[in-house]
């Protein structure tokens, strides 16, 4: 569990719930404390790790269909909020009209650099095989709500396999949401100037290597 | 220039090099940027002192309004004080993200040492 500078005492609840707790001295943001878990996971050599929030949106239920996927051949699984589930049973996740239109068309800027399909990339529910833990504890990109799209992109850049795994979402259970309109527009600004500047860096990183 | 605004550009330039002569004795100041604000007090002085120079520096360059010159070098300046301040503010929001990133790390290595390895 990394707490990350809250004030309240989530990590001796966590601790005394059986978690290790990694306290962070002040908050850096969602990617760095997602950063500091897993530099944890790789640190102590674990061969799987799974990001999940934790406000309980994310249901834990969730990680058996996520591993399964890494059981399969995927390196990296993605819980998307959007996909077709076969099963059915599971619910849409309902999200307001602009809030859906930046998810569309960051699923077509993903789509434009690596071709690749996916519903929903900014999920923070992710399960990582110990490759992608190893290259993303050393370029996770710690900018605020950049982190989940440019992580994935990352990855698919590597050359590695993901695939995205329907999940249910649950109500929050605490805590308030961390955007509202303008600050939202503002954040997907900077993701995008993040992704673009990251892609184009990556560009060069492949010239380079060719040249 | 009338004398008295002479004066009063006089004793405001001479006011600010004495400032930050001052920072830089209390050790305020990082050396780098002492020295910076230091050659730019220094060339500020002179003119200050001798309005006329202004003049001839315009004419060498072609401009005919002298008080352009000084405006156009100050901007150009602050603005690349600016840059330069937000690409350093970056790389040191990277440092205090990393050790603050380690040190939680560290904290929670030595919370889960068994006893005998606490020192």
């Amino acid at each position: 569990m990394i707490d990350d500078g809250s004030r309240d005492a989530t990590a001796a609840v966590a601790r005394a719930g059986g978690a290790h707790a990694v306290e962070l001295p002040f908050n850096v943001g969602v990617g760095g404390a997602v950063r500091t878990g897993l530099h944890f996971a790789r640190d102590r050599g674990y061969d799987r790790a799974v990001v999940i929030d934790a406000d309980g949106q994310h249901d834990p239920g969730g990680i058996s269909d996520l591993l399964d996927a890494l059981d399969h051949g995927a390196d990296m699984a993605v819980g998307s909020r959007f996909a077709d589930d076969p099963n059915t049973d599971k619910e849409a996740y309902k999200v307001g009209r602009t809030r859906r239109r930046a998810m569309r068309f960051l699923s077509l800027v993903v789509r434009a650099l690596t071709g690749q399909r996916f519903t929903d990339t900014t999920s923070g529910f992710r399960a990582l095989d110990r490759p992608v833990i190893e290259l993303l504890a050393r370029e996770y990109p710690v900018e605020y709500l950049a982190d989940t799209v440019e992580a994935l992109l990352i990855t698919l850049n590597a050359g590695f396999r993901v695939q995205e795994v329907p999940i249910a979402m649950r109500p929050r259970a605490a805590g308030t949401p961390s955007t509202r309109s303008i600050k939202l527009v503002l954040n997907y600004l900077r993701l995008l100037v993040g992704i673009l500047s990251s892609a184009s860096r990556r560009a060069r990183l492949r010239r380079k290597e060719r040249g | 220039m009338s004398t008295r605004a002479h004066v009063v550009v006089l004793l405001v330039t001479a006011g600010t090099a004495l400032f930050i002569l001052r920072l830089v004795r209390l050790r305020q100041l990082r050396s780098k940027y002492a020295l910076l604000w230091l050659t730019i007090g220094v060339l500020m002085l002179p003119l200050a002192a001798f309005p006329g120079m202004l003049n001839t520096v315009s004419r060498w360059f072609g401009v005919y309004y002298a008080p352009t010159t000084f405006l156009f070098l100050a901007t150009g300046f602050l603005f690349l004080v600016v840059v330069h301040f937000s690409w350093e503010l970056s790389r040191l929001e990277t440092r205090v993200r990393n050790l603050a990133e380690d040190l939680a790390l560290l904290r929670s290595e030595v919370e889960d040492a068994p006893e005998p390895d606490r020192v």
